[in-house]
């Protein structure tokens, strides 16, 4: 069971998209970072996320984690948006068959999964097509 | 540094172990390390595993392992990096020989696995992705290789057949593995009839749930060549690291930490791709199978697919590719994994792998991965 300091101190990154940008490569990092993998330059400048992008590749989840039962089968990919940030999440409002690499598609917020008896409502990001 | 070889190897038959705690599958395994070596004491030892507190709510359990084994009060590590902590065990295995530290030292991996439900079995796996930005999304680590798989399909054309038959020949080497815990086979109809897990990847392309251990002892290369046996002596060791979370990647289809893993150990080792016989490689997912020999440069980057339709990695072709029958049927005790691939290579290298023996080989290596290839360890071994 997620403590909800774990749960809030993430909501910059899930909810608005919060990302930070190398002030000398100019890498965008989601979630933010306080070293750029690509430089090791530390200064960044905040940013946010481009809300729409591709979908690079997509499974349909068959057999899921218990909490994701309910929503099962559901279709996950890795979405590179238009700044070239790539993102892994849930592809929803989509028929299976619909579902190919290239197709593209926009961020929305959603509910994720419940933690269960008095557990959190979790909610972040989801991607529909465009 | 000194040359360091492998004396002794042991494992017990993989599976799922009810009636065996953690703690009893470790001493079995090890003891038949000690017993092959002729020792019965060591100076210091390395367990490698994932995460014997997910699965049996035990952490610290070098200093348990050490006593149950007799050995305590000789210093005792436990090592984890996902599914790939029995290949770091070895490799500090060998590192603490080759300086000199120690002379003695045994390198064990275990996994009890099936101490607990299916689903809190998917969740400890599941550590191994980043649970913030991956797991968080409902992806699981079938989902995760899917991915791959389907990335990789995409750009070069692999298809669902060619996946399917990394699974068929594994089984096939498998079944001639009395070790294994699925020693059968299978075919290509039963592995494209199996249960959808993952799009498009099937229960048949999945490596299982196993409780096993494997244990090696390591000393210095005079004292083995005192035994009567062939010497094996590692001659590479390699080891990388990779974003966790597979949309860091620059490519989604290149494991980018086997490559610069491999590349370490075969320069150490002062050998090149073509010089392997014997490859043991961690096919968690057949996909894994595919990307890994193009990452080590065993195959050209795409080709990986072919290479099982050719039978060039059949246990008769140009370089074979898990004899043990590898993840797929030997099992997956995940922290045990690694350790397992070294006894392969060393019972072939040695001339002593029966029914799937490959004829004389002299140069082996294996590549252990963790989680959807975030950290590897590659090793070179030599027959002399
Ligand atoms: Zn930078």
């Amino acid at each position: 069971m997620t403590t909800p300091s774990r749960y809030w101190r993430e909501i910059p990154q899930r909810y608005r998209l919060e990302a930070n940008k190398c002030k000398k490569c100019g890498f965008v990092f989601f979630p933010p970072r306080l070293i750029c993998s690509q430089c090791q330059n530390r200064k960044f400048e905040e940013t946010k996320l481009a809300e729409k992008g591709k979908v690079l590749t997509f499974t349909i989840i068959r057999v899921p984690p218990q909490q994701f039962v309910d929503q099962a089968p559901y279709a996950v990919g890795i979405v590179e948006l238009d700044d070239g940030v790539k993102l892994t999440g849930q592809i929803v409002d989509c028929d299976f068959e619909d579902l190919k690499i290239g197709k593209r598609v926009k961020i929305e917020f959603r509910k994720i999964f419940a933690e269960g008896e008095a557990g959190i409502l979790c909610y972040g990001y989801k991607f529909v097509p465009e | 540094m000194r040359d360091v070889a492998v004396i002794g190897v042991g494992m017990t038959k993989w599976g799922e172990l009810w009636e065996k705690s953690l703690r009893t599958i470790f001493v079995e395994t090890a003891l038949l390390a000690l017993d092959d070596a002729g020792v019965d004491r060591i100076d210091s030892m390395y367990v490698g595993s994932m995460s014997s507190g997910l699965f049996v709510g035990q952490e610290h359990i070098a200093s348990l392992l050490a006593d149950y084994l007799g050995q305590a009060p000789v210093p005792s590590a436990r090592v984890e990096t996902a599914c790939a902590s029995g290949g770091l065990a070895l490799r500090l295995g060998f590192m603490e020989v080759a300086s000199g530290m120690s002379d003695v030292v045994l390198v064990s991996g275990i996994e009890k696995m099936t101490d607990v439900s299916g689903y809190e079995a998917t969740y400890a796996l599941g550590t191994a992705a980043d649970q913030e930005y991956e797991g968080y999304h409902g992806i699981t680590f079938p989902g995760l290789y899917a991915l791959i798989a389907r990335a990789h399909m995409e750009k070069y054309g692999t298809t669902r057949e060619q996946l399917a038959l990394v699974a068929v020949k594994n089984h096939l080497n498998g079944s001639k593995n009395p070790l294994a815990q699925y020693p059968f086979k299978i075919t290509v109809d039963s592995v494209l009839n199996s249960v959808l897990v993952a799009d498009p990847l099937r229960l048949l392309d999945c490596s299982p749930i196993t409780d096993g251990a494997a244990a090696v002892i390591l000393c210095p290369i005079e004292m083995a060549r005192k035994m009567n046996k062939p010497v094996v002596k590692i001659t590479g060791s390699g080891h990388a690291t990779d974003s966790i979370a597979l949309s860091s990647r620059k490519d989604i289809t290149w494991l980018e930490a086997t490559y610069q893993a491999g590349k370490r150990a075969y320069a150490m080792a002062n050998k090149k791709p073509k010089d392997i016989d014997i490859l043991e490689v961690h096919d968690c997912f057949t996909i894994a199978e595919i990307c890994v020999i193009e990452a080590l440069g065993i195959v050209e980057k795409g080709k990986g697919g072919k290479a099982a339709e050719d039978e060039i990695t059949y246990l008769e072709g140009k370089i074979p590719v898990n004899t043990s029958g590898g993840l797929k049927a030997k099992g997956h005790p995940v922290g045990a994994t690694g350790v397992a691939q070294v006894i392969e290579i060393v019972k072939q290298l040695q001339g002593e792998a029966g029914k799937r023996q490959v004829k004389n080989p002299r140069i082996g290596m294996a590549q252990n991965m963790g989680g959807s290839g975030g950290s590897t360890v590659v090793h070179i071994f030599e027959r002399e």
